[in-house]
């Protein structure tokens, strides 16, 4: 990278400009350019062989008035958001808890709660959970031993949302790391000073730890959602890649990818990518507008 | 002092968090075990201690399909991996530098746009992206993949290293200021140096997400010859179930094997890059 060297001190516009170049150019061409790119694809048809053709908004009418696989996707996408996020953060925490109480070998419990974060999203995983689920596999093997027959997990589109949300869940332990730093922040006189107060395990968690962990909970929560609407491997690789059977593995984004590269309607896959932005939008947007109700940020006076 | 009753419980936690961890490993596990049984076994020994041990399963996986072997999918994604690790070290570190150290004008604009960014959904920009690769006819190149990083495109790493940056002490800038460093030298000289934590962790995690980047590997390419390992993998498996699984589970075992080995080599780095920042 090139200097000048008589620049003031003070103001190093050129030089800034310079260290930023890249992400400059990266901003503009890869990101804000494409976006706006993608608004005005979204108002027209286009197949990439002929030049796009201006519609208005009849892309946003046929979705919200005339496609059954959208509003099924995105329900899809909604149930797996809901289950998944908040049974990821509640293992996270409840596991951490347990590993914070100073146990011996944390280090090794630690990596071992970490490995399935590490490897979950490859598709090699996404093929042995296809297997471990199925109705011969591991898992029905397992319920076999308590006397229950499970069902077809894969194959039965009742159930396919199953394994999916399992496999998320099942990746906590990079949320369980996050909170286990929190929590090695709590100042230690605080349990006791409750100790001495009478304050048993669980009010100490209530009144304690949950608030301390706050802030962390409120990162854990926004990046989860934000990932987790994105979730794309699992359901394309469990499912049978085209959303089967019958459309139980249709996650959004799936259903923008088909729209987008197997049929090639690139202006109704951009619509679709900008409806999910707005979603994401509300939603973390919500989660932002209520922090202050019940995010804490330690004043002294203790949590609520 | 512990008393019985405490050393009881702590016993049962202990227990108790043992076999939740042998739990979560058991699908990793489960795979391991059955890349080295014959193929007849996978599904009606169900064990982890197998009865018969091979290693035909690698040997016919790493062949590959259509005369390209798996050395060729593992190469492709190494090389990939590499330059996209050398891109985002680069250009994210430049830019960290500059929005942690220097002033100029609209940066808490650019700093505010950054941040934004972080949290954009990739589709909304995926379409675009794609016309604009094919068009200039990158389409079946490693191109698509490698160009955004050398773009600092991630930022989140930016914002990683902004708040390490931030954590260095000012006073070296300032003596080495005094010394006639010019900004260039002292991000070279002082800043770069003292950022390794923070390089390591951008450098593993693009690794392992660049590695495991399913997505946009199957957009933009389809190429036998240019395949990855998570889209040669994706091949060999054949949803209506007629795979060979022998192999397909050899593969896969060692499809997870860089990550792994480079999570246990710099697992400090790892597990606190998370913890600081909240990684992932």
């Amino acid at each position: 990278m090139r200097t000048s060297r008589r620049l003031p001190i003070h103001s190093h516009n050129r030089t800034a400009y310079a260290f930023l170049l890249p992400w400059l150019i990266g901003f503009f061409c890869l990101t804000l350019g494409p976006m706006l790119g993608s608004l005005y694809l979204s108002l027209t048809k286009y197949n990439l062989l002929r030049p796009p053709e201006w519609i208005g908004f009849a892309n946003f009418k046929q979705i919200f008035t005339n496609d059954a696989t959208f509003t099924h996707s995105l329900q899809l996408t909604f149930v797996y958001v809901l289950l998944s996020v908040p049974l990821r953060i509640i293992f996270a925490l409840l596991v951490a808890l347990a590993l914070n109480k100073g146990i011996r070998g944390l280090g090794i419990y630690r990596t071992v709660y970490y490995i399935p974060s590490l490897l979950g999203g490859s598709v090699a995983i996404s093929i042995v959970w296809r297997q471990i689920f199925d109705s011969e596999g591991v898992i029905n093997a397992f319920l076999g031993w308590f006397g229950l027959e499970g069902p077809a997990w894969i194959a039965n589109p009742d159930y396919l949302i199953y394994p999916i949300v399992t496999l998320s869940v099942w990746q906590f332990g990079s949320a369980m790391v996050i909170f286990l730093a929190g929590l090695k922040q709590v100042p230690a006189d605080l349990y006791e000073a409750s100790q001495v107060d009478g304050a048993g395990k669980i009010r100490q968690f209530f009144s304690i730890s949950l608030p301390m962990l706050t802030p962390v909970l409120f990162f854990n929560l926004i990046m989860s959602i934000i990932n987790s609407f994105q979730a794309f491997t699992p359901a394309y690789v469990i499912g049978d890649g085209h959303g089967g059977p019958l459309d139980a593995s249709m996650f959004y984004t799936l259903y923008l990818y088909l729209k987008g590269f197997s049929y090639f309607d690139m202006g109704y896959a951009s619509a679709l990518a900008w409806i999910m932005l707005l979603i994401i939008a509300v939603f973390t947007g919500i989660i932002f507008a209520t922090s202050r109700f019940w995010v804490f940020y330690g004043d002294g006076k203790g949590g609520r | 002092m512990l008393t019985v009753k405490g050393t009881y419980s702590k016993a049962i936690r202990h227990v108790l968090i043992l076999l939740v961890g042998l739990a979560m490993l058991y699908p990793v596990l489960w795979l391991l075990s059955s890349s080295f049984k014959p193929n007849q076994a996978i599904f009606t020994d169900t064990g982890l201690w197998s009865h018969s041990f091979t290693f035909d399963n690698y040997k016919n996986g790493w062949k590959g399909f259509q005369g390209v072997s798996f050395s060729r999918f593992f190469g492709n994604s190494a090389l990939i991996s590499i330059l996209c690790v050398l891109g985002n070290i680069v250009t994210c570190s430049l830019a960290a530098y500059a929005f942690a150290r220097l002033d100029f004008k609209l940066k808490k604009i650019w700093f505010a746009l950054m941040l934004v960014t972080i949290m954009l959904p990739y589709h909304v920009t995926l379409v675009p992206q794609y016309i604009i690769f094919s068009k200039l006819g990158w389409i079946n190149t490693f191109a698509p993949l490698i160009l955004p990083k050398w773009l600092a495109h991630d930022s989140f790493f930016i914002l990683l290293m902004v708040q390490f940056i931030r954590g260095i002490p000012r006073e070296l800038d300032e003596s080495a200021t005094i010394d006639g460093c010019g900004q260039g030298k002292l991000y070279l000289r002082i800043i770069l140096p003292l950022l390794t934590p923070a390089l390591i962790s951008t450098a593993i995690f693009t690794f392992i997400w660049t590695w495991d980047d399913f997505f946009s590997q199957m957009i933009y390419i389809s190429d036998i010859k240019l395949f990855t390992v998570q889209l040669g993998i994706r091949a060999l498996y054949d949803p209506s179930g007629s795979s060979d699984w022998g192999a397909l589970l050899a593969i896969s075992v060692l499809s997870l094997l860089p990550i792994t080995l480079i999570f246990l080599m710099f697992q400090r780095y790892f597990l606190e890059g998370i913890a600081t920042t909240g990684l992932k």
